[in-house]
């Protein structure tokens, strides 16, 4: 019997100094410790935007009261509206011209100081950021000065080349043209940053072998530089399309949605529904809208640079 | 017609800092030259000038008889081998090898003809559709060989083409270089810092020193009759033993004295030849294949004398005894079998038929 009972307790003191052993082991696992030390990181994303992503779903299924469940019929009266699908429009037009200028002028622009000896080019590199470090909102207030009806040094300029005067801010248009106008200023020297660095990592060789190949400036271009950044292209334009689709400063102190509800984007107009006119159900409906373009939007690109890196690297 | 002539040409860069120095080349239709240096020399530059890739700053560069110094390097009709391959990473081998002949809007049957005619020289036909990732450090290797060869230029130039290779692959390499020039016999320019890839392909050597040419000439003729006390240096591996001595005449016959007492008479044959130097101070050199154990040497013109061995490496067909004489070491090369061991005294030979004088001052060989 004492032999038995002795076992038996040996047998549960093994089984806890197993247990113990499989914990420790489980604690010094690498993905466990990668886990812990990510929590922090998760902690935040869950609370700043996994909560408010699912909040504004809950919201956008209210009546306009918040005392009932609405279903889809926010989004169904958004599918109705004219005006909404004007904000639709809008957004588009606005995140994909400006972020096709952004590019174009930040690719331009890295070119350029690409091929400036480095002493000087520290100096332009400087000079060229500032647009992007100074707050949007306080540089949107000098264009919207710029642009004024009244005092505007554009006009003033253009009058001095004999161009009629401009109603900047007055016709929907214009007002669009302008929005995106700062929007570009602002956004073009990350896209020079991004294009600068990813132009200085590809190795002179290659151009080298291009040149030899046959290769004219522009064929080098075509054939090496473009392959070569296609990565950072996608990614910079992604987040630039993300970032612009999402823009709320600009159209907010440069038009406010202005004129006759004509430069809205979906962030504006989710504002102006939701808080301004207090229908917060249907501003997050218009919030969301965003989402499953973006998403799609993500998909494709990170899709393509995933392939290109298993490819290439 | 492909000879390529470089005529008095000067590299300098900003605060007149002078890379090459003014030199004269000229190779020949077919030619295998090989331009070798330690870093510094200006050995990729000139390569670099032939290749349009580097202006001159004074000079001419000639290619087919064309002056080229103006013309751009896609219109030189050459084509080039770069150390790090250079390959465009987003293309296919077959895309690699084929993107010089597309731009110039060849027709694709003939680019497909020529690119496979390639791959199969290099056998690396099976990898055509794979991209250089996925391609071993000899495999771009061939890549970028394939690329020139399917231009078929008028010249091929390589910079370094082996430098990023293992020293098995290395050797591989080499041999496949050589084959290929024999198959396509296209003028070729290499430039290398490895004596042994030097000796090994060239038809001829250019050895380059400080931005001038110090010595050009067949591989044999530069190991065997070395012009200056670099060359005669930098060929050879293990490279030459150099000593302080002086020359001396007595009764009718010159001899070189070592300050450590050894006395090393000149052979008959070339007492005309050091006349000059006689009574001066000379730099006596020796290649550790002339500095061997008494029984494998003829009995004329030897001197023997005991050293005592500080290392001994035995290389297989052969052992190298490193020693330290007046300061500085010496390696002597010895028959596998001879017994040597660090720290027991043994006798060496020094085959004087095979020494080389020279003037410390000029650093000319007499």
């Amino acid at each position: 019997m004492v032999a038995d009972g002795s076992h038996a307790l040996g047998g549960m003191a093994s089984r806890d100094r197993g247990r113990a052993n499989a914990m420790q082991r489980f604690a010094r696992r690498r993905s466990t410790i990668a886990f812990l030390m990510t929590l922090p990181l998760l902690a935040i994303i869950v609370g700043l935007v996994a909560y408010p992503a699912a909040y504004a779903i809950y919201l956008s299924t209210l009546n306009r009261r918040m005392t009932a469940f609405a279903g889809t019929l926010n989004f169904e009266l958004l599918f109705e509206s004219d005006t909404f699908w004007m904000v639709a429009f809008q957004s588009c037009f606005f995140a994909i011209t400006a972020v096709v200028l952004k590019a174009s002028i930040g690719f331009w622009l890295a070119h350029m100081l690409h091929h400036i000896p480095d002493k000087g080019q520290r100096k332009w590199r400087g000079m060229l950021l500032v647009p992007w470090v100074i707050p949007p909102a306080l540089s949107t207030l000098g264009w919207w000065w710029m642009f004024d009806p009244s005092y505007s040094s554009i006009n003033w300029l253009l009058a001095v080349i004999s161009v009629p005067e401009v109603p900047w801010l007055g016709h929907h248009w214009w007002a669009r043209i302008a929005i995106i106008m700062v929007n570009v200023w602002i956004g073009a020297p990350f896209f020079m940053i991004m294009y600068l660095a990813a132009l200085k990592s590809v190795p002179e060789q290659l151009y080298e072998a291009a040149m030899i190949d046959g290769a004219s400036s522009f064929q080098r271009l075509r054939y090496v530089t473009l392959p070569m950044m296609a990565n950072i292209i996608s990614i910079t334009v992604l987040f630039s399309l993300i970032v612009t689709f999402a823009n709320y400063d600009i159209v907010r102190v440069l038009t406010n949605g202005g004129p006759r509800d004509l430069t809205h984007v979906f962030a504006s107009y989710a504002f102006q529904v939701g808080i301004l006119s207090g229908n917060i159900p249907r501003g997050a409906a218009v919030s969301l809208f965003m989402f499953p373009i973006l998403a799609l939007c993500a998909f494709f690109v990170l899709r393509s640079v995933t392939r290109r890196n298993k490819e290439q690297m | 017609m492909a000879e390529v002539s470089v005529r008095k040409v000067v590299k300098a860069y900003e605060g007149n800092v002078q890379a090459v120095k003014g030199i004269d080349l000229e190779i020949a239709d077919h030619e295998f030259v090989v331009l070798v240096g330690p870093s510094g020399c200006g050995k990729s530059t000139t390569l670099r000038m032939i290749a349009g890739l580097e202006e001159i700053t004074s000079g001419e560069i000639a290619i087919g008889g064309t002056v080229v110094n103006d013309i751009p390097p896609r219109d030189r009709d050459i084509a080039m081998v770069f150390q790090n391959y250079a390959l465009y990473p987003h293309m296919s081998v077959y895309e690699n090898m084929a993107f010089g002949l597309t731009l110039r809007k060849f027709p694709k049957a003939e680019i497909a003809k020529r690119v496979n005619n390639a791959a199969r020289i290099l056998d690396i036909e099976p990898l055509l559709e794979r991209k250089p990732k996925a391609l071993s450090g000899g495999q771009r290797q061939r890549v970028a060989m394939g690329r020139a060869i399917v231009r078929d230029p008028k010249v091929f130039l390589f910079d370094e083409p082996l430098s990023n290779l293992d020293a098995k692959l290395r050797v591989q390499m080499r041999t496949e270089i050589k084959k290929v020039h024999q198959k396509v016999r296209t003028t070729t320019v290499y430039v290398t810092h490895d004596q042994v890839e030097a000796m090994t392909l060239a038809d001829r050597v250019v050895v380059m020193n400080h931005g001038i040419i110090e010595q050009v000439g067949p591989p044999q003729e530069l190991y065997h009759h070395p012009r200056t006390r670099f060359v005669a240096g930098f060929i050879g591996s293990p490279a030459m033993n150099f000593f302080p001595a002086r020359m001396e005449n007595g009764s009718g016959a010159l001899r070189l004295n070592l300050p450590n007492g050894i006395v090393l008479p000149v052979p008959a044959d070339r007492t005309a030849r050091y006349q000059g130097a006689a009574g001066r101070e000379v730099l006596f050199g020796i290649r550790p294949e002339h500095l061997t154990e008494p029984k494998n040497l003829e009995r004329d013109n030897i001197a023997v004398f005991d050293v005592t061995p500080e290392v001994i490496e035995p290389m297989g067909m052969e052992t190298l005894v490193h020693f330290w004489m007046q300061g500085a070491e010496i390696c002597a090369r010895i028959d596998p079998t001879t017994p040597a061991e660090p720290g027991v005294p043994m006798p060496l030979a020094a085959d004087l038929n095979h020494m080389h004088v020279i003037d410390p001052e000029s650093g000319m060989v007499l």
